[in-house]
């Protein structure tokens, strides 16, 4: 359905008011009804996506300010990929594709840490195929690691052997790379 | 009879068998958000890329099996009529928003319902495996292993600092959501439930009841899972929720010793009150019935009542949920109506037991 008064946008706000008995239905955009006066941003329900969404205006200190007509946020960065902008992104508190973490990057870190108590990196699982060479780089830091620790304790044996696995390891990756190009 | 035969449906197979510290554990659930990393995520996708994922799943992963989850098959949410979907909801198989994305949205269920991946929910894969008991160390490991099979052939949404991506945030990193499903009578009769709550929170895990709303947990049934997906390893996670859920297992125990101890008399009174009111209500409200359901079940763990399986509980929990209830009927019922269809389902059901 399309806005009435626009006739450009989809409407979104549908409105029936009974007065006297006579039924009378408005549909609106977003935009004309909080021009039109329907839509009063502190009288909107509370729901737990907006509870989310209110996380990414705190960002700044000055939340109120987003909202306020004219003054839209910084620039309006948009998803290349699917179109999603960051002011659809604030209100709906979802992504819509996986380019939206690289293009919302830089926004994202205090989101993260307010809902993962404090945390912004992965320390978990890697996927087979999607992780790539990931699994061998974490092998090669956790056995770079040992070779220290052992090294340190003078156990040149055993760090020997690391070492070698640690060559064998960096083989593979760089082969991995020629494989690719 | 029918009644027997509706009821080998109204419980899946796997909950059908008992797990470690049963008495306390119902289940314990390991749920894998992915996504497919080429395609728009279902929060904005047009019905053409939700169309080509489902497709993919369906081409790929229905009549296979996996393992000892066998014959995998699809149940499209748009096949199917409003009741049955419900009833999909209460057997937790699938999410009530996946009822909402009715057009592409589908489940693949494994034959004994210990897996169900559900396609086109918020994110496009929801992978989820249960476990009867207390099993959440087994059910990451095999969930990780469904998880690595799937892997084979769907391109994943990864990066490397972020982790797996999610359309919520508060889903990425590992995806994981991992949940035990606790039946806490004691706990809730001598009133400690609101002193646990704080502390398990404080561990960036959540308690909250099953049924009902708000803070009333009707049944005393409880679940109990992480709210933080970044930054930690599954590993750990789960680590942590096996410790919370040991000390909540053990603090239970022990306040159904005092209970025992202290008004046994009381104890026996309340139970087989709730028994009787099972056994001959003909009016019974879903409240009331997971109360006295609640206290039946405790009798049993107890040794109070014999001769009645304990999974009873959680049948009766899901056999008298208002979809069940319509399925059985074979009609829409008012909630005047399912309160009387409740009542002589739990009277039937128990007098079934009662013949054995």
């Amino acid at each position: 359905m399309q806005c009435q008064r626009c006739q450009e946008r989809p409407a979104t706000v549908h409105l029936t008011q009974v007065i006297n008995g006579k039924k009378n239905e408005v549909h609106l955009c977003d935009q004309c009804a909080k021009e039109q006066g329907y839509m009063n941003y502190e009288e909107e329900s509370f729901s737990l996506n907006d509870l989310l969404s209110g996380l990414f205006h705190m960002e700044g200190g000055k939340s109120s300010e987003l909202f306020k007509e004219n003054k839209k946020p910084k620039a309006d960065l948009q998803c290349p990929t699917c179109g999603l902008t960051y002011q659809e992104f604030t209100r709906s508190g979802k992504f819509g594709c996986a380019t939206c973490y690289e293009t919302f990057n830089e926004r994202l870190n205090p989101v993260l840490k307010r809902v993962h108590s404090g945390n912004t990196k992965h320390h978990g699982k890697i996927p087979k195929r999607a992780g790539g060479n990931l699994n061998v780089r974490k092998d090669i830091e956790r056995y770079k690691e040992s070779l220290h620790q052992l090294i340190k304790q003078e156990e040149f044996e055993e760090a020997a052997k690391v070492r070698d696995q640690i060559k064998t390891l960096e083989e593979e990756l760089n082969q991995g790379k020629g494989g690719d190009s | 009879m029918s009644l027997e035969k509706f009821m080998n449906e109204a419980i899946s197979p796997w909950m059908r068998h008992e797990g470690p510290d049963s008495d306390i554990v119902l289940s314990s659930r390991i749920r894998l958000a992915r996504n497919f990393s080429l395609e728009p995520f279902p929060t904005v996708a047009e019905e053409g890329p939700l169309e080509d994922v489902l497709s993919f799943m369906e081409d790929n992963f229905t009549n296979v099996s996996f393992r000892d989850y066998e014959r995998f098959q699809m149940v499209k949410m748009k096949d199917l009529e409003p009741i049955e979907k419900r009833v999909l909801v209460e057997k937790h198989l699938i999410s009530p928003h996946l009822v909402e994305n009715a057009e592409s949205a589908a489940t693949i269920i494994s034959e004994n319902e210990q897996v169900s991946i559900m396609v086109n929910e918020e994110d496009h894969i929801r992978i989820q495996l249960y476990f009867p008991g207390f099993q959440l160390d087994k059910a990451l490991e095999q969930t990780s292993q469904l998880d690595d099979w799937l892997e084979e052939k769907i391109d994943y949404a990864f990066d490397e600092e972020r982790g797996y991506l999610t359309a919520c945030p508060t889903n990425v990193g590992t995806g994981m959501r991992a949940s035990v499903m606790m039946h806490l009578p004691a706990l809730a009769i001598t009133q400690q439930m609101s002193r646990m709550t704080p502390a398990i929170n404080q561990l960036g895990l959540v308690i909250r009841g099953i049924y009902g709303e708000g803070s009333e947990a009707v049944g005393n049934l409880f679940q109990i899972s992480n709210q933080i997906t970044l930054g930690k390893s599954e590993e750990d996670i789960v680590e942590d929720l096996h410790s919370v859920v040991r000390q909540l297992i053990e603090q239970e125990r022990k306040a159904r010793q005092t209970l025992l101890n202290r008004s046994p008399v009381q104890l026996e009174d309340r139970i087989f009150r709730s028994y009787g009111l099972l056994k001959h209500s003909r009016v019974i409200t879903s409240k009331e019935a997971a109360s006295c359901l609640s206290d039946l079940r405790l009798g049993i763990d107890l040794g109070f009542i014999k001769d009645i399986p304990r999974t009873i509980l959680n049948e009766l929990m899901v056999l008298t949920q208002p979809g069940f209830l319509q399925q059985y009927a074979g009609e829409a019922l008012g909630a005047g109506e399912r309160d009387m269809k409740r009542a002589t389902l739990i009277r039937e059901r128990i007098n079934l037991e009662d013949e054995d």
